[in-house]
């Protein structure tokens, strides 16, 4: 019998609002320590937290692209523990009456599609930080980050492999940050984090006992602390062992997983309503509301895109983002059929490589859907080829140099599609290449090439290819 | 001439008969003089409130006073003001001077009155007598080897020995009502709501609330019309439209229905506690109000709902005391549980440290259903009992507490028998009622007596009429204590 890994994560994400989960301080990023922590955050005698709508609205805003329940009333509570770096010495967080619960999330593997169900979502505060280097011997706190609003999104132990959960934990990102932007999804800032619970048993019997990994940073160190837990749980069974619930850390330059604490020494959080919070009510206007706001999800328009023909690995690309997801669609919006496919492969080809290689992250910064929508026109009408517009006129509109027409026009790239004007460059051609002429007609089909490319270079490459093709075979069949 | 209503003190100042940094003055020398025996205050800053008192007066020369503008106000020691020392009674605070101002301080502020200095207090308003300060028990003006009652106890004894002409108040379980009738003074605890507590030092949270003490309830009317407002910043602060809490006060009283509940005559009430009460019974059947008999079958139940809740409560909000960032910490430690254990210990007293403790048990996994839920089913079954009485009655009239004033240590070791004490007032706290105490007369030892009213929601206004119409008729509350005369 095999082994099968069972697995479940615990996702932190940090709501992308202005200021923080229970006052009015700022939430920005990379501030000197405790500049940006006031009264309520430091916990003076008297203080007292009022909820940010904005928190809410986002939560509100995953529930309903996850198809979750939005729960009408739910109830902020305190969860009590000493630490330096949480101030009050309970953490306001949500534990009985969550305001999200259900939903799933869809994931793909190379072994298909599934779907990973979600137990809940819950708004909570997240703690300061404790600085333990440069200071003597003490330890230095930074409150910027106490009270910084979290979304904690947790699953249903859904995921069976390391593969599955990346997948999972990948499709989350990009649900929370192109989809429905409620977090900047910054991992290296901690802005979106993970807790694995892992456990391994034998395919068909109940569920093992779990080990929690904490504070997962990057899908890497996910992949590799779930890999190492696995195999540290299947030794230990297989030695006759027994797991022991607890905590683990990940150490990624050991990439090993270590002993946090047991069951025994875990804390009793004594749970309890913040009674300085009234129970959180959600009416139906507002999640009205909400809905109206939000815009359409990536997986519609995901659909889109294959309506026009798109291929699945096309779609997939196009909808990476949102940006680009909707530029995307603004551009191919009323164009004929068969451009949809040019227009595509300019987005995800040479424009998609100088995104990359300039760091833009929005394509509208650089053009405009529209100016794209008039060069593919130009192309359809044959303004210019195809290569043309890909290697002179778009890199050009990406330099800022002018709108599509312009550009043509300023560097005279029309095309020369009056086949008089052709045909006597055609007539020159054979006239001067007399060998290439007496080879093709001897059946060398490279040397029709090689009159292809005089005539372009006759016309300084404006000749259209289609034409001077045409133009050429007619005149060498004589 | 500082025997006077808060209207007598604003018309004086209106006429310019006195000027506010005067006026100041002479409750500051009183203190000086005559406040040390009773150890009411924890801080006096002469400096602070004369520089309040003369801003004062140029706003009464520009004509742009309010009615509070220029009298002095002591405020007890949990409310927070900025750059005073705010100590809540307790030597964790000791060092802990504000950055900022309670609401409540801003909105008196905002009225122009003075600070006249920061009371004394039961440490962390936890206690029935104002013995467990870490400054040192409060005595009663009436009888300096009683209580003053707590844990508004500096409050009520500086409001009572006229070493301030009104005061504040936080009450979570009777602290302001208790002491009022200890002290033989006036004191309303509103309705759960109406006072923001932004800036007042949490104890148990769903049960806290600030209000007036002071020598009527006329003068609490417009205390109340200052103090009462919505506050953003409390979540459980009512939005609702202003009103003015004095504008009831002269309504005649035949028609106002007075509920007497039987459960608050019986075992535990002293004789001379209930003959008073009787007495003022009596009074207002004489001026037009009706008795009738109410019910509040639950109401035992509600000391030791009180004990599960506040203290759980209390051992959750008093966490942030932990020596990290501001107020007492230990000077030697080995670790950082180390120095979390030695801070708290040092920095709080037996009666906090007990409260915590029980706070902490009935929270804990395995409990919690069995205290704090359970607790919270009795709080509803008070709060219905309530509801069922009122349909009955407009106000809900019986003794504040079950005695009058007792010695200083007589129940100190007794923590059961010192909160029974509150067993008339915590009701009103569980089910977020309004409700008062005023002075009905005097009982054993001639100690004052206090007769306790409580309202509907939101029925301040005429609860206030009721004891504005008993005390013009009756003169208890304008005695005053042998040695205070003023």
């Amino acid at each position: 019998m095999s082994w099968e890994i069972v697995i479940g994560l615990e996702t932190h994400a940090q709501l992308s609002t202005a200021s923080k989960m229970f006052s009015g301080a700022s939430t920005a990023f990379g501030a000197s320590p405790n500049t940006q922590a006031c009264a309520v955050d430091i916990a003076l005698p008297g203080v007292l937290p009022v909820a940010n709508r904005g928190a809410v609205e986002r939560a509100i805003r995953f529930g309903l692209a996850v198809g979750a329940t939005i729960n009408r009333r739910s109830v902020f509570a305190r969860k009590n523990y000493f630490y330096p770096d949480l101030p009050k010495g309970y953490q306001i967080s949500q534990y009985e009456l969550p305001i999200v619960q259900g939903g799933e999330i869809s994931i793909v593997t190379k072994a298909g599609e599934k779907s990973v169900r979600l137990t809940r979502a819950h708004l909570e505060e997240d703690a300061g930080k404790s600085l333990h280097e440069d200071f003597h011997g003490m330890s230095g706190i930074d409150l910027n980050r106490a009270g910084t609003p979290l979304l904690e999104i947790v699953s249903e132990p859904d995921m069976r492999s390391a593969e599955e959960a990346v997948a999972y934990a990948k499709a989350l990102h990009k649900l929370v940050v192109e989809d429905i932007d409620i977090c900047d999804g910054n991992m290296q800032e901690g802005s979106f984090r993970f807790d694995a619970n892992v456990s391994v048993r034998r395919s068909g019997s109940p569920l093992g006992t779990r080990c929690e990994i904490k504070n997962l940073n990057s899908f890497r160190f996910l992949e590799h602390a779930i890999q190492f837990e696995a195999r540290r749980q299947i030794e230990i069974l297989e030695d006759g062992g027994k797991i022991v619930q607890e905590t683990r850390l990940y150490d990624p330059e050991k990439d090993e997983t270590r002993s946090m604490r047991t069951k025994e020494e875990a804390h009793d959080y004594r749970y309890f309503p913040d009674p300085d919070l009234l129970p959180l009510v959600i009416s139906e206007e507002w999640i009205d509301e909400v809905k109206r706001g939000m815009k359409e999800p990536l997986r519609v328009q995901y659909g889109k895109f294959i309506e026009y023909g798109l291929s699945s690995d096309q779609a997939t690309q196009l909808t990476a983002t949102r940006s680009t997801s909707t530029f995307a669609l603004s551009a191919i919006a009323g164009v004929p059929r068969d451009a949809v496919p040019t227009l595509a492969n300019w987005i995800l080809g040479p424009i998609a490589a100088k995104q990359k290689e300039e760091e833009i992250s929005d394509i509208r910064e650089k053009i405009s859907p529209e100016q794209l929508k008039i060069l593919s026109a130009r192309v359809a009408d044959g303004t210019v080829s195809n290569t043309t517009a890909v290697t002179t006129v778009l890199a050009a509109m990406w330099a800022g140099e002018g709108t599509a027409d312009e550009i043509i026009e300023k560097r005279g790239l029309k095309q020369i599609s009056d086949s008089g004007a052709i045909e006597k460059v055609v007539d020159r051609v054979i006239a001067a290449n007399a060998k290439q002429v007496e080879d093709y007609r001897a059946g060398k089909d490279k040397a029709f090439n090689s009159l292809v490319g005089q005539v372009m270079k006759a016309t300084q490459g404006k000749a259209n290819p289609a034409q001077v093709n045409e133009i050429l075979k007619r005149k060498l069949a004589r | 001439m500082l025997n006077v209503s808060l209207k007598e003190f604003s018309a004086a100042l209106a006429r310019k008969k006195i000027s506010s940094a005067e006026l100041t003055g002479v409750f500051l020398e009183r203190i000086s003089k005559l406040g040390g025996a009773l150890n009411a205050f924890i801080t006096v800053d002469r400096e602070a409130s004369l520089a309040q008192a003369r801003a004062a007066d140029a706003r009464i020369a520009k004509g742009e006073a309010k009615e509070l503008t220029g009298i002095p106000i002591a405020h007890k020691d949990i409310f927070v003001a900025r750059g005073w020392l705010t100590t809540c009674g307790s030597k964790m605070l000791s060092n802990f001077v504000s950055p900022y101002d309670a609401h409540v301080i801003e909105r008196f502020n905002r009225a122009g009155a003075v600070i006249l200095g920061k009371t004394n207090m039961d440490e962390f308003a936890m206690g029935s007598s104002s013995e467990t300060s870490f400054y040192g028990p409060v005595k009663n003006p009436w009888d300096a080897v009683c209580v003053p009652g707590g844990s508004s106890g500096g409050s009520a004894a500086a409001v009572a020995a006229r070493l301030a002409p009104a005061a504040t108040g936080t009450d979570t379980g009777g602290s302001i009502r208790q002491p009022a009738a200890l002290s033989g003074i006036s004191g309303l605890k509103p309705t759960y709501g109406l006072v923001s507590r932004y800036g007042m030092v949490a104890f148990a949270s769903s049960l806290d609330q600030g209000g007036p003490m002071a020598k009527s309830a006329e003068d609490l009317a417009m205390l109340l019309n200052v103090m009462v407002g919505f506050d953003a910043r409390d979540s459980t602060s009512i939005e609702r439209p202003a009103e003015d809490y004095t504008r009831d006060l002269e309504k005649p009283l035949p028609g106002l229905r007075i509920g007497v509940p039987k459960e608050h005559f019986g075992e535990g009430l002293a004789a001379d506690v209930a003959s008073a009460v009787e007495a003022a019974l009596k009074e207002f059947e004489k001026l037009g109000a009706k008795r009738v008999e109410v019910s509040l079958p639950n109401s035992g139940l509600s000391v030791p709902a009180y004990y599960v809740i506040a203290p759980a409560e209390a051992s959750s909000n008093l966490s942030r005391f932990d020596g990290v960032r501001y107020g007492h910490r230990a000077r030697e430690y080995r670790d950082l549980t180390d120095m979390y254990c030695r801070t708290r210990a040092q920095g709080f007293g037996a009666e906090v440290r007990r409260r915590i403790l029980i706070g902490t048990y009935v929270l804990s996994h395995g409990y919690y259903d069995a205290y704090y839920l359970k607790a919270q089913r009795i709080r509803r079954l008070i709060a219905n009992d309530f509801v069922e009485a009122f349909k009955r009655c407009d106000v809900i009239v019986g003794p504040t507490a079950p005695t009058v004033a007792f010695p200083i240590g007589a129940k100190a070791a007794d923590p059961v028998q010192m909160y029974l004490n509150d067993i008339y007032t915590i009701p009103a706290n569980l089910a977020g009622l309004p409700a008062m105490s005023i002075p009905c007369g005097f009982g054993a030892r001639s100690l004052p007596v206090g007769l306790h009213v409580v309202g509907n929601y939101f029925a301040e206004a005429k609860m206030l009429n009721a004891a504005h119409r008993y005390q013009q008729a009756t003169d208890w509350h304008r005695r005053v204590p042998r040695g205070f005369e003023a």
